[in-house]
Formats: C-alpha cells, structure tokens, sequence
C-alpha cells in the first residue's frame, strides 16, 4: 500500500531523513519508535505534504500512485489521513462544517456524490459515538477550547468520518489519560482494521510509548534514528525498547 | 476660492493613513455634508451600509443617541476606489453603540473607517470591531478615537482591531486614541496585523479540503466577528456574503 523508498528531507534547510525505506502492507499495523529529534514527526509532515518539508530524494508510493507529485489535499482525498501530534485550533470554524467540505470535497475529488446535511450528521454521530465523544463538541469551532485528550479523541473522530485507507498517527497517545487511551486504541481498532472482504487499510503509529501498542497491536515495529530506520522487528521490539532504551537496541 | 473647504491632506490627523491622490480629487463641497441621524430615549435602531463601487468616495454618519438608545451601524468598505466612511456618536446616559465593520479588496486603494465615540454621560457602552482583508497593493485603516466626559463615570468602551494581508504589498494601519477624562470607567483596544494562518491551512489540506476551499473558510470566519452583533440573522449572513464575495478574483 504504501512503499518509501531512500527518503531524504530537510527542514529549514536541514537534512532530517537520511534514506528512510519501508514497506507497508494493506492489513498491516506498523510502529515507528525512536528518541526525540530522530525524524519521526519529520516523517508524518513530508508524507503529509506539510509546506517547508522539501524531499531532497527518493520515492514514495502510495496506492501506486507518485505521492510526492500530489497535493496535500489530494493526497488525503486519495486516501491518506495524517493525525496530529498537536491538532490545530480553528476559531469560527465549526468541527461540522470543517469535517462535511473536508468529507465532500474528498467524494468530489474522487467523482463521487457529495453527502447531505443529514447524511453527514448521521455519520459524525456514528463516528462521536465510537470514540464516546459528545456530539455537541463538534457543533463547537475546531479543537478551540478542547482538552489535549479531548483533541486526540476528535482526531480519531475525524478519522473515522474520512476512513482512509492508510491513517498515519503522530503521538496519538500522548496527552491521554488511561481510560482515552483505551477508548483511543479501540477506535483506532474500529476504524482502521482490515475487515475480511473489507477495503484494504493500514495503519502506521508513531510513538515513543509501548502503552498505546498494548491496544492496537502491531505487525512490525520500527526503530527510527538519525533520520533512518536502523532495526525492524515484531511486536516484542517494542517491549524490548521498552525494556532496555532506544540507545540499548539501537546501537 | 472658499478657505473653509479646504482639502484635507495627510498631514491631518485624522486622514494621516488616506491616499493623498485620492485625497486632492475629492469634492470640497461634499466634504461637509453629515448625513445626521438622533435616537429618541430608548429607541433602538440599526443601519447596514455597503461602500461597494456604487458608493465610494467620503461618507460621514452623526449619531445622537438619547438616554437608553441603541444605535448600531455594520458596514463594508469593499469599493475599488478610496472609500471613507466617518462616524461621529454622542452617548446619553446609559445608551449603546456597536460598530462592526469589514474593509476588503485589492488594487490599490484605501478603505477606511474613522470613528469618534463621544461618551458624554455616565454608563454608556460601545463595542466597536473592524476587520480587515486585502491583498494587490490595498490599505485598510481603522482610526477609532473615544472621548470619555468628566462625568461620564461606568463608561464602558472596547474597540478591536485585527486585519489579514493576503499578498505582500497590501497594507493595514490602526490608531486608537483614547481621551479620559473620567476615572471610573473601562476602555480596552486591541489590534494585530498578520498573514492567514498556513498552520490551519495544512491541517485542512491534510483532510482533504483544497487550499482555495481553506482560504475562503477562514477569511469567512475572520470577517465573520464584525457582524457577530447584528441580531437579524438574514441581514447578517446576507453582509457576510457579500464582504466574502469580494475575495473572488483575489488569488485564493
């Protein structure tokens, strides 16, 4: 589903991936582990399209398409959903209307029929539900006046709402407490896992914590240093990091 | 040639942001007219102008508000030549005034509001909020002076200020001035220029919304706190839509 092949980027002129290669499979969950400044969130934004992370080399496809040639708002309709480590804060701006033009515009880029007001509704009511989110914080501006918990549950609201085929998740877990945590990582489950039958669907964690790996289980763990990845392994790398530090096993 | 009708020029205070071009081809003679407008005790009333193309040039609004009166006026600068509006109030005793207004446009001229609150007696209130979009090489301005009486005690008067330049070149200026000669009273202003926020910008495009799509909803939602006060709802998505209008043929 999605192939990064000897990804390099800077930021601010500054090399932060240095020949990044994985390989994602539909109906697989990878972690990406690692210490601070190691290019985790780095990873997330250029696979995002964020403005100001330039690719300097390699490739990525996703879906078999170039993903670097598209647009940000065209890589999400094609199905990429990159949840933030700090979601951003949108005054005037209700979460409703944010997550219906973001959901049609979406079904217009893929030249599908747009959903109606109540159609809509019925889905973020659906999808609130899920992640035991009150409906009413969504007739609320954007994440304006929501607690760190409270943002990390309406991303994966968000999420559920768009159901993309690959979510990205930058530190979803932190900010939680552990009842979030448990309802986040079920959600996560809910929405994201591959049914049989089902669409294809993937899911890339990045986090510096074992804690959210205990709800959503992963396929493949990944050490993620100096702008590389430096070790793969199942999910008992994760419990081993946990166990003895980044510096320990990476090395 | 009548001295009295002298142009005004930049160096005046009170057009010191105006285009100076702009300035000398006005007509003396209009300049002095003052469309007067009084308020009976505890009347109520509200005044909706639209300074497009039709109406450009220098308009000036008096207002006379009896004790206990309410008096609101909302307005768009949006004409591509320079466009002033001017309003004067005088506050009785416990009466009100709500000022929202929304410059916006490009090429390369200036709209401007220039407000005088004159709370003469105790316990009146005004609220006034300009908000300002331009791109190309346009200027917004918002001079906003409040006189508080001696004994205009319990006066409580906000003005606030906040413009977004959306291409370099395009320009905001703000000049509160604030003349207190009571003690007892609350006077806040606030004012901040800046870009739109590319930050809110990717975390839309990263759910699928398209950049132009993102323009238009935050600028909405900026323009949208000058009209926050005005209570009917058609007239106030009817002005929101018609300041929102002006963006298209800008480049979002």
């Amino acid at each position: 589903m999605l192939r990064i092949d000897n990804l390099h980027a800077t930021v601010g002129g500054k090399e932060i991936l240095k020949g990044l290669s994985l390989n994602l499979n539909a109906g697989e969950v990878h972690a990406i582990m690692g210490p601070n400044g190691a290019g985790k969130s780095t990873l997330g934004y250029v696979l995002g399209g964020r403005p100001g992370y330039e690719v300097t080399g390699g490739t990525v496809t996703f879906r078999g398409q170039d993903l670097l040639a598209l647009d940000p708002h065209e890589r999400a309709a094609t199905g990429l959903f990159l949840g933030f480590q700090y979601p951003v804060e949108i005054p005037g701006v209700s979460f409703v209307q944010f997550l219906r033009e973001a959901l049609n515009a979406q079904r217009n880029t893929r030249g599908e029929e747009p959903l109606s007001g109540g159609e809509f509704l019925k889905l973020a009511r659906a999808k609130a539900g899920l992640l035991k989110l009150d409906m009413e914080m969504l007739k609320r501006p954007v994440n304006v006046g929501f607690s760190g918990g409270e943002k990390k549950r309406a991303e994966m609201v968000q999420m559920g709402i768009l159901d993309p085929a690959l979510a990205i998740l930058d530190e979803t877990d932190s900010g939680l407490d552990i009842d979030a945590l448990r309802v986040v990582g079920e959600g996560i489950n809910a929405i994201m896992r591959q049914q049989d039958g089902g669409p294809d669907k993937a899911v890339l964690l990045i986090t510096h914590y074992q804690r959210l790996l205990d709800y959503v289980k992963p396929d493949f763990v990944h050490v993620l240093a100096g702008g590389r990845i430096v070790k793969s392994g199942g999910p008992e790398l994760a419990l081993q990091l946990e166990a003895e530090g980044y510096e320990a096993v990476a090395a | 040639m009548n001295q009295v009708l002298a142009l005004p020029t930049t160096h005046d205070e009170a057009w010191r942001y105006a285009d100076p071009a702009a300035l000398a081809a006005l007509d003396p003679g209009e300049l002095d007219q003052w469309c007067d407008i009084t308020l009976s005790p505890g009347e109520a009333a509200c005044r909706v102008l639209v300074l497009d193309d039709a109406s450009p040039g220098v308009q000036r609004l008096r207002l006379t508000l009896a004790q206990g009166a309410r008096g609101a006026i909302f307005a768009i600068a949006s004409a591509s030549a320079y466009t002033r509006l001017e309003v004067e109030v005088r506050l009785a005793r416990g009466a009100h005034f709500e000022f929202g207004g929304v410059t916006v446009g490009s090429g390369d001229a200036t709209r401007e509001f220039v407000t005088r609150v004159i709370h003469a007696e105790p316990e009146a209130t005004s609220n006034q909020v300009v908000r300002s979009v331009h791109w190309g090489r346009a200027t917004g301005n918002f001079l906003g002076a409040v006189h508080v009486a001696r004994d205009a005690q319990q006066t409580d008067a906000a003005q606030n200020f906040r413009a977004i330049l959306l291409e370099k070149g395009a320009s905001a200026n703000a000049k509160p001035e604030l003349e207190i000669f009571a003690d007892d009273v609350k006077c806040a202003h606030g004012a901040a220029i800046g870009a739109l926020d590319d930050t809110a910008g990717f975390y839309m495009a990263a759910r699928g919304i398209p950049p132009e799509v993102a323009r238009r909803l935050l600028v909405r939602a900026f323009i949208a706190d000058a009209f926050v006060a005005l209570e009917d709802e058609a007239q106030r998505d009817d002005l929101l839509e018609q300041a929102v209008a002006r963006l298209e043929g800008s480049r979002l």
